[in-house]
């Protein structure tokens, strides 16, 4: 069943892929052609051998059309924010979660962030670029861009300022960094007890059918919720609230691990946990101003942002565990670092650097909630509390981005910024991408369930998955 | 011949064995234990998750002496191990009726 399934898949998008390919050959060489001209008259007028020549081209190119600027600064920043971005998943994440999980499922939670990290860099290449990126539309974009077809290292990209492009090439690659983490967050929630065929084969399903759509209407051309005029500089609903929620509707499907709330599930190494949380850190500095797309001032906003809410957010966090229990953990001031990371990704583009000091503070008292008063009251086993940092920070920065954007408040919202209004459209976003993903989540595991079976054996689960499901062990015992 | 083991706070380890060696005990059996007394276990907090750890990590070292040595040695590892605090440990003395020195073939007093 399971290989009919795949090959099926497979013949599917190579059919789709052809159907394309003849489609787009016509057309495409044009593109580039058009593209390089415009760069070469761009290039003359600098040229002192001609200066005759480069006072008629000059004109000449203005009323035509100005051609696009691709500056090497923009484009050595997005590959840097690139490639940081995957240091966060890998080894970051992944890291960060492994040593959440008792030491017999270690390899299995690296595995799942590092396979489901790179299986959606891959179908995102196939065609979910196209899919949330290609084209105008209220929920999807189109399959004019499958395979990546017709993209040459001479493809542009927008940025946020006219005329200033990127190649298209690193935009791809950046965004297929964002959809690769958010698959793989939802990794902690059901971690220590999925399949490792069902992790995978949900991945595909969600991705598909929740990410994208959700990635298009926040960012995509024409988008539902980006003509709304909702906020959301880097992700704060695409990918937390998102992953979230798919993590939350897992943890409820799945049921809880065997002996929780009577075995001791202790961490196995917080050391571990450290060292991804850091890595977390200085990656999300590429994931927030290299959502930027510039290497510009609005870049160094999101920078020093990410910079101040995180250093909040450990110190409220601490702060509240010693007020509370009397003590202070390095869990969480960890947990807290990545509260504060998750709810100024929405606002760090346009709020103001004390905004984002309030923002990071406020999401470390409310989401060390997050995973003690109101994990009690979901009452769901949500191993790596996903849904307690990554939804409770998401929502609680989606909804403040509507607030601390104000002028007044230190944002660089416009005079005609109304916190009001933009908090609506806010929680509009919030709600929209809550149910969405729920309910594609809920359907993905129903189908995944029948096809191959969510949750593994008694016995394995009690063995460990990293013997029974990867054969190997993390530590020799 | 007595058997002498006693189970003690691990960092008073290196005391114990330097006052065993400098009265003239050959030597000495050392285990990483688990294990509760009237020292109660503590709690750890994992976010949301509490956790009682009930089992204490000690040390349990084991001596074979000849029955003229036996006071002296109780009372060194009780000197050495001492802190004052709840959990400092125990010591239990057992009749010991047969010692070989593998190598040598040798039993009993002259086997220690």
């Amino acid at each position: 069943m399971k290989k009919l399934l795949i090959t099926l898949t497979l013949g599917m998008g190579l059919a789709f892929g052809g159907l394309n390919a003849m489609a787009q050959t016509d057309a495409a060489p044009a593109e580039p052609a058009a593209v390089t001209t415009a760069v070469e008259m761009a290039a003359e007028p600098a040229t002192t051998e001609a200066p005759a020549m480069a006072a008629e081209a000059a004109p000449a190119a203005e009323v035509a059309a100005p051609a696009p600027t691709v500056d090497k600064g923009d484009v050595s920043w997005m590959m840097l924010s690139t490639l940081l971005v995957i240091m966060m998943a890998v080894p970051g994440l992944a890291l960060f979660y492994g040593g959440l999980v008792r030491s017999k499922n270690m390899l299995s939670v690296l595995m799942q962030v590092l396979v489901v990290f790179s299986l959606i860099s891959v179908l995102w290449a196939v065609y979910g670029y196209s899919l949330a990126f290609g084209g105008e539309g209220l929920i999807f974009g189109n399959l004019d861009k499958v395979f990546l077809l017709g993209i040459t290292p001479d493809s542009l990209a927008d940025t946020f300022t006219d005329n200033v492009k990127i190649p298209e090439f690193i935009f791809i690659a950046f965004q297929a960094t964002f959809a690769g983490i958010t698959c793989a967050l939802i990794v902690g929630s059901f971690a220590e007890r999925m399949k490792f065929s069902a992790v995978l084969l949900f991945s595909v399903i969600w991705f598909t059918l929740s990410y994208i759509p959700i990635a298009h209407m926040v960012w995509g051309a024409g988008g539902y919720l980006l003509d709304k005029g909702a906020l959301d500089f880097a992700g704060g609903t695409v990918v937390h609230i998102n992953a979230a929620m798919a993590g939350l509707v897992g943890a409820y499907m799945l049921g809880k691990r065997i002996g929780y709330g009577k075995e001791s599930m202790a961490p196995h190494s917080l050391t571990l946990t450290m060292v991804g949380a850091s890595l977390l850190w200085v990656g999300w500095f590429g994931f927030n101003a290299g959502s930027n797309l510039e290497a510009n001032g609005g870049a160094t906003l999101a920078f020093i942002n990410t910079l101040l809410a995180t250093a909040a957010a450990v110190l409220a966090w601490i702060l509240g565990e010693a007020m509370h229990r009397g003590k202070a953990s390095m869990l969480g001031g960890a947990s807290g670092a990545v509260a504060g990371l998750v709810a100024i990704t929405p606002a760090c583009g346009s709020v103001g650097p004390m905004g984002a000091i309030i923002i990071g503070l406020l999401s470390g008292f409310l989401c060390l909630w997050g995973v003690s008063g109101l994990k009690k009251m979901l009452g769901a086993d949500d191993s790596l509390d996903v849904f307690g940092v990554h939804g409770v920070g998401g929502i609680l920065g989606a909804l403040l981005t509507g607030v601390f954007t104000a002028p007044g408040l230190g944002g660089t919202g416009g005079e005609d910024f109304s916190i009001a209004s933009q908090v609506l459209i806010q929680a509009e976003g919030v709600v929209i991408t809550m149910v969405w993903s729920a309910v594609v989540a809920f359907v993905a595991y129903k189908v995944v369930d029948m096809l191959v079976g969510l949750r593994v054996s008694e016995e394995s689960e009690r063995e460990g998955l990293d013997i029974s499901y990867h054969g190997e062990t993390a530590y020799n015992r | 011949m007595k058997m002498v083991s006693a189970v003690i706070k691990p960092f008073k380890l290196d005391e114990v064995r330097e006052a065993l060696s400098t009265m003239g005990v050959q030597g000495i059996t050392v285990t990483d234990v688990k294990g509760f007394g009237r020292q109660k276990g503590h709690t750890e907090l994992y976010r949301g998750a509490e956790y009682v750890v009930d089992f204490l990590p000690k040390v349990k070292l084991e001596a074979a002496v000849s029955d003229d040595l036996v006071d002296r040695v109780i009372e060194a590892i009780e000197g050495a191990a001492r802190t004052g605090k709840i959990g400092d440990g125990k010591i239990f003395v057992t009749d010991l009726e047969q010692v070989v020195r593998i190598r040598t073939g040798e039993t009993g007093r002259e086997a220690l």
